[in-house]
């Protein structure tokens, strides 16, 4: 076997195909490797790939662990695709059903009955479809059972039943996550918080909201409103999406940039671990240096590591004088000036500074009701909402002012639009609200890249399909959609893994603030060292060694190996006759796009 | 031919309004204020005239404290040319108004003088009327279409409780706009970079020899009762019973 190079052409030329569904020898690292009956992620209407090439990935294991065979589906039909083996958005490759999982029984719908009563056990189906689907639509899940808690008792119980029945649970909150992180993969049990929706106290001096996982967002904003503060976390989703979600995926949002992420704003959690054990982090204090800050870990867990059941969050005074501006610029250069001019000159009132291009623009104004264009005579091809947040109007009046005009003379933006009441200010925010598109990719990039990555794909893609770029410019944070008529395999090819590449090369983020979800479970190496990554599933290992909560995503499925080593895989390439070449390749992992 | 154009300061219409606890009026301090949002129709009609080329001048003019100059400022970012500050600290109510409205009036002599139908504020839908009466000048309010004619007129379409009624009046006239006659526009940087340089002049109500002291006192301001739940009857009896001892009705 020659040297594994891109040259996979002279494979082809031997005729080589590989085994289908073949076997697998389970290693007890492995992740959902028994062969299971359900298998599909999605709905079929929306382009299950029945396709043949995909590299069927199975567990990491360090070279002297009990070897895996890496089984390759089927013949690749082109060179280039090694891309293939990433393939589209929800998990690649095909995920079985983990035996090791019980299934659900009519002896624990009981039990649950009697923990929770009546109401808290819906099992029937068309109840159960909204909870068993994302957002989005693209996932869909095949729980039979969905539990509504109202207290933290309740949730220990539950997760302590499960954890001895080896019964896989999925937490859920709103269920507006974009990564399909919120819903089953199977027939995980789903355990809505919902239900837990109580606020508890609010001290209005320092500020500090303790409330349970349940509450929305909105409900949440509109309680503080009226006693003179605001949550510190805002985005589209507030109206259904629930804080216990917010904290467990550690939400960005439009605010980011002026308040800081919930790692700073949390204060305190009450979480229930895998065996129900509950674990009281509900601190109300601004500084406590006593031993290490174990909440930290929980927040952005995507539930992986715990059930998020109480939060206690610092929130900011909510400020009275509002200010959007909408300023349109010639390139994305000027854009970076603009932002360091706004630092400069709006300083601590600036609170949110946003981009969109002119093709996200267009998009927006063409699908969204009641959206107005702010600049209907300028044709730049940037945009940029900026606002300002602060206690006093002429003061923050004053200072945008000087902003805009400097800006104008030194010609970094070339026009704009400063709304004149809080419904022009909203109908500024509308325009950024741009519809999602068919491929979604949420990056953190160095400020200077943040673009360039846009116009690479454009380039890239060409005719077949419309590339936007918008995002949090203020936070590094681009969201990159494609926009294209249907799911297709081909393009998926061409875009990735060549986005999550080019990003890994500037040292960026693959999932800047949507999480890992039902993402690619290889995806977070882009991001993250293999020595980080194991340190992560040693956490897993210690708070949920059953590994019950939301298994089958990436965040949860890295199990450890106990050592630090590079993961390599074990390969298996057979000819058409199915007689094995080659058997036990050991490919070191940053080999791995060079496969097929 | 000048337009003139009155505009007022209110509290934002999205704001959610509070009573102040003495019952002395509503919460304005830390208040977002803006435009009226049917002054900001009215101002959008102007512009729209002189853009046609019907019109040479846009005016604005406000009443009250130092920071209707705010409100002004936006007047001339969204197009106006220049803008009058009526200056004075005592609450203005819309007989006063009217009466500093005709007064000004007088000395710009405008062709047409634009004011939003109500304040949002108050509600009153009294000041274009009033205004009207002052200067003897013919009315037409609640205008869903404007359009100047040839021979000094204009032609008004209102909006009234049964249906859609067309005016046409004589130049000078007073027209108060209601919400469907347009969107306005966005205040643009170039335009609030040349606002800046615009004169906005000031005068009093004494030099105007205009008396504004109100006749009337508010006494009190309280929230609308909250409206409480219904309340099922389980027989005709009840029924009866609650609408003679409880509602008083019978």
């Amino acid at each position: 076997m020659k040297s594994l190079s891109r040259n996979s052409h002279n494979w082809r030329r031997l005729g080589w195909a590989v085994k289908r569904g073949e076997t697998i020898e389970q290693a007890p690292a492995s992740l959902g490797s028994a062969r299971g009956s359900s298998g599909l992620l999605r709905d079929e209407g929306k382009g299950v790939r029945k396709s043949q090439s995909r590299i069927v990935s199975r567990a990491l294991s360090v070279s002297d662990a009990k070897p895996v065979v890496r089984q390759i589906d089927s013949w690749c039909g082109c060179c280039s695709s090694h891309q293939r083996g990433y393939g589209s958005a929800p998990g690649d490759g095909q995920v079985y059903r983990d035996k090791r999982y019980a299934e659900l029984k009519d002896a624990d719908i009981v039990h649950f009955r009697q923990i929770l009563g009546e109401k808290g056990v819906v099992v029937d189906r068309d109840d159960l479809d909204w909870a068993n689907t994302d957002w989005m639509h693209k996932y869909r899940g095949n729980s039979q059972l969905l539990l509504r808690p109202q207290t933290t008792q309740q949730v220990s119980e539950i997760l302590q039943y499960c954890h001895a029945g080896r019964l896989a649970v999925v937490p859920q909150g709103g269920n507006t996550g974009l990564v399909g992180g919120s819903v089953p993969v199977f027939d995980e049990v789903i355990l809505n918080l919902g239900a837990m929706n109580k606020i508890l106290s609010f001290d209005e001096a320092s500020g500090i909201l303790v409330c349970e996982a349940g509450c929305i967002l909105e409900t949440l904003d509109n309680y503080l409103k009226s006693r003179g503060h605001t949550m510190p976390l805002d985005l589209g989703a507030k109206g259904s999406c629930q804080i216990g979600g917010n904290v467990s995926t550690n939400a960005g949002g439009l605010r980011l940039l002026r308040y800081g992420s919930l790692h700073g704003n949390v204060l305190g959690l009450e979480v229930v671990l895998a065996d129900g054990t509950v674990l009281d982090l509900l601190g109300t204090l601004r500084k406590d240096n006593t031993g290490y800050d174990v909440k930290q870990i929980f927040i952005g867990a995507e539930g992986t590591l715990g059930v998020v059941t109480k939060v206690s969050v610092l929130t900011p005074p909510k400020l009275a004088s509002v200010n959007v501006a909408f300023l349109a610029c010639e390139d994305y250069a000027s854009c970076q000036k603009t932002f360091a001019e706004a630092k400069q000159q709006l300083g601590e009132i600036l609170s949110a500074f946003e981009f969109l291009d002119r093709h996200s623009l267009e998009l927006v104004l063409k699908h969204l009701d009641g959206a107005r264009d702010p600049l209907p005579d300028s044709k730049e091809s940037f945009y940029l909402v900026v606002e300002t947040t602060g206690s006093n109007q002429t003061h923050d009046k004053e200072k945008l002012d000087a902003f805009l005009e400097s800006a104008l003379e030194k010609e970094l933006i070339k026009d704009g639009a400063v709304a004149q009441d809080i419904s022009q200010a909203a109908s500024f925010w509308k325009v950024r609200e741009v519809p999602g598109a068919v491929y979604k990719y949420d990056l953190s990039l160095p400020l200077k890249d943040l673009y360039s990555l846009v116009e690479d794909m454009r380039e890239r893609l060409r005719d077949s399909a419309t590339v936007i770029g918008y995002g949090h410019m203020g936070d590094g944070n681009l969201h990159l959609n494609v926009v294209a008529p249907s799911y297709d395999d081909k393009l998926v090819s061409q875009i990735e893994p060549y986005v999550y590449e080019r990003t890994a090369a500037v040292k960026g983020s693959v999932s800047a603030e949507h999480g890992l979800g039902l993402m690619k479970p290889k995806a977070i190496y882009y991001s993250k060292p293999p020595a980080a990554v194991q340190v992560m599933a040693g956490f897993k290992d210690l708070l949920d060694r059953h590994g019950i909560l939301n298994p089958y995503k990436p965040t949860a499925s890295v199990k450890s190996t106990k050592t630090f080593g590079t993961p390599t895989f074990d390969v298996t390439i057979c000819r058409s006759d199915e007689t094995p070449l080659q058997t036990k390749l050991k490919v070191k992992f940053e080999q791995m796009p060079l496969l097929v | 031919m000048k337009i003139l154009v009155a505009v007022k300061r209110v509290i934002d219409y999205a704001v959610k309004i509070r009573v102040k606890p003495d019952k002395t009026g509503v919460e304005m301090n830390n208040v977002k204020m803006s435009m009226n949002p049917f002054c900001e129709i009215a101002l959008e009609e102007a512009l729209r005239i002189k853009e046609a080329g019907k019109a040479s001048e846009v005016v604005v003019v406000s009443m009250g404290g130092p920071q209707c100059v705010e409100t002004l400022r936006t007047g001339l970012a969204m197009g106006a040319d220049s803008a009058i500050h009526v200056s004075t600290d005592t609450p203005l109510y819309p007989l006063a108004v009217a009466k500093l409205l005709c007064a000004v009036a007088s000395r710009e002599q405008p062709q047409i003088l634009l004011l939003g139908k109500q304040a949002i504020d108050d509600d009153a839908n009294q000041t274009g009327q009033m205004v009207a009466g002052l200067l003897q000048w013919p009315q037409a309010t609640f205008a869903s279409k404007v359009a100047l004619g040839d021979k000094s007129d204009v032609t008004v379409e209102r909006e009234v409780d049964g249906g859609l009624e067309t005016l046409r009046l004589q130049l000078p006239a007073v027209i108060t706009t209601d919400l469907r006659l347009n969107e306005p526009r966005y205040a643009t940087l170039p335009n609030i970079m040349k606002a800046k340089k615009k004169k906005i002049s000031s005068i009093t109500p004494e030099e105007l020899k205009v008396d504004i002291q109100p006749d009337f006192m508010i006494l009190e301001v309280v929230e609308p009762a909250k409206r409480k739940g219904g309340v099922m009857v389980s027989s005709v009896d009840e029924l009866v019973d609650k609408l003679k001892n409880e509602a008083h009705v019978i």
